[in-house]
């Protein structure tokens, strides 16, 4: 995947492993004005083909800068999600599964060594459990704060994962940093009140939000470790103190 | 034992160490001294102590169960930077 930017104009040029025909309906959702005001609409609403390269167009936005972490826009990230999960799936082009589950599995498959912690990730994803129920509504299926970025307001990005799916997968990843040690409490309960404060639908209501959580983040916790793995083998290097924190999640979640 | 009310047979149960007598034809209740007592002080403390909402999962690091662990001194870490905006 490769994003260049010229002026006001922001093209991305996917990935050749990603499925063109999926990505088609997943833009023209972007497009549609049921997401106006959530998710950055296209220049162009359908997919273009350069090379062989599907290529779509956007209009530039600011992104958070990566030394704005202390200011960052959690609640309204938290807010985009609400309105995103709560939009009828009848206002949308037939859309693909959201990519959220299908992520998690692929970077479990990318680790190729066989050690004791790519045998702690392995198994901590092979135990994951099924899910109970499977809600269908509108889910980003890969959000962090990257996928915000800002014009006149803050809007969601990034359509390759976008998808019906289980919503509490778009909480998942803040949900996975947090039970890892990793996210302020403070800012994970800024971020969770403002989706429930928001009429979000994916934890229920009055519950205890980890019923829904509790699968979803087991199976970021073992994403993400995954991708530490990974990352930390291709750069011939231990893992970090972070990403080791990922780690110690996963063996938490085999004793749990 | 006959019941004080209608004369009908009572029957013993226990429920949580505490003896209780119901008639088979009023459906009356027939306590034990300080059988009330004990049954207060049950409703109280059923009252009293609400279950703790759960602030994670049970798999959570341990400072979600009131100690002190957590790495947020790593905050400004570029790994953990690179954490909230990488894929």
């Amino acid at each position: 995947m490769v994003v260049l930017r010229r002026g006001e104009v922001v093209v991305k040029a996917h990935s050749l492993r990603d499925d063109v025909e999926a990505l088609r309906p997943r833009l023209r959702a972007t497009a549609s004005a049921a997401l106006a005001g959530i998710m950055l609409a296209p220049l162009e609403p359908e997919v273009l083909s350069v090379a062989g390269r599907a290529v779509t167009v956007w209009p530039a936005g600011r992104p958070i800068r990566q030394d704005e972490t202390d200011s960052a826009p959690w609640e309204e990230g938290a807010r985009l999600l609400a309105r995103l999960h709560a939009v009828p799936l009848t206002l949308l082009p037939a859309l693909p599964p959201a990519g959220g589950p299908a992520r998690a599995a692929r970077a479990v498959r990318r680790m190729t060594g066989d050690g004791p912690v790519e045998q702690l990730v392995r198994r901590a994803f092979a135990e994951l459990p099924a899910p109970e129920r499977l809600p269908a509504l509108a889910t980003h299926g890969d959000w962090h704060l990257g996928q915000l970025v800002r014009r006149d307001r803050w809007l969601l990005i990034d359509v390759d994962d976008l998808g019906v799916g289980d919503p509490a997968w778009d909480l998942a990843r803040p949900a996975a940093w947090y039970a890892a040690g990793l996210l302020e409490p403070a800012v994970w309960d800024r971020f969770l009140g403002a989706y429930q404060a928001s009429g979000g639908p994916a934890l229920g209501a009055g519950q205890d939000p980890w019923q829904r959580l509790d699968l979803p983040a087991r199976a970021l916790t073992v994403q993400l470790a995954a991708v530490a793995v990974v990352n930390a083998a291709r750069e011939s290097r231990e893992l970090d103190e972070v990403e080791h924190s990922l780690v110690e999640s996963c063996n938490r979640i085999v004793r749990a | 034992m006959q019941c004080p009310k209608c004369r009908g047979n009572m029957r013993t149960y226990e429920r949580n160490g505490v003896h209780i007598e119901q008639c088979d034809g009023c459906r009356g209740i027939f306590l034990d001294y300080g059988e009330l007592e004990t049954l207060s002080r049950m409703e109280s403390a059923y009252h009293a102590t609400p279950p703790p909402p759960a602030p994670g999962p049970a798999w959570g690091a341990p400072q979600h169960h009131g100690g002190h662990g957590g790495h947020y001194g790593h905050k400004r870490q570029r790994s953990w930077v690179n954490q909230l905006f990488s894929t």
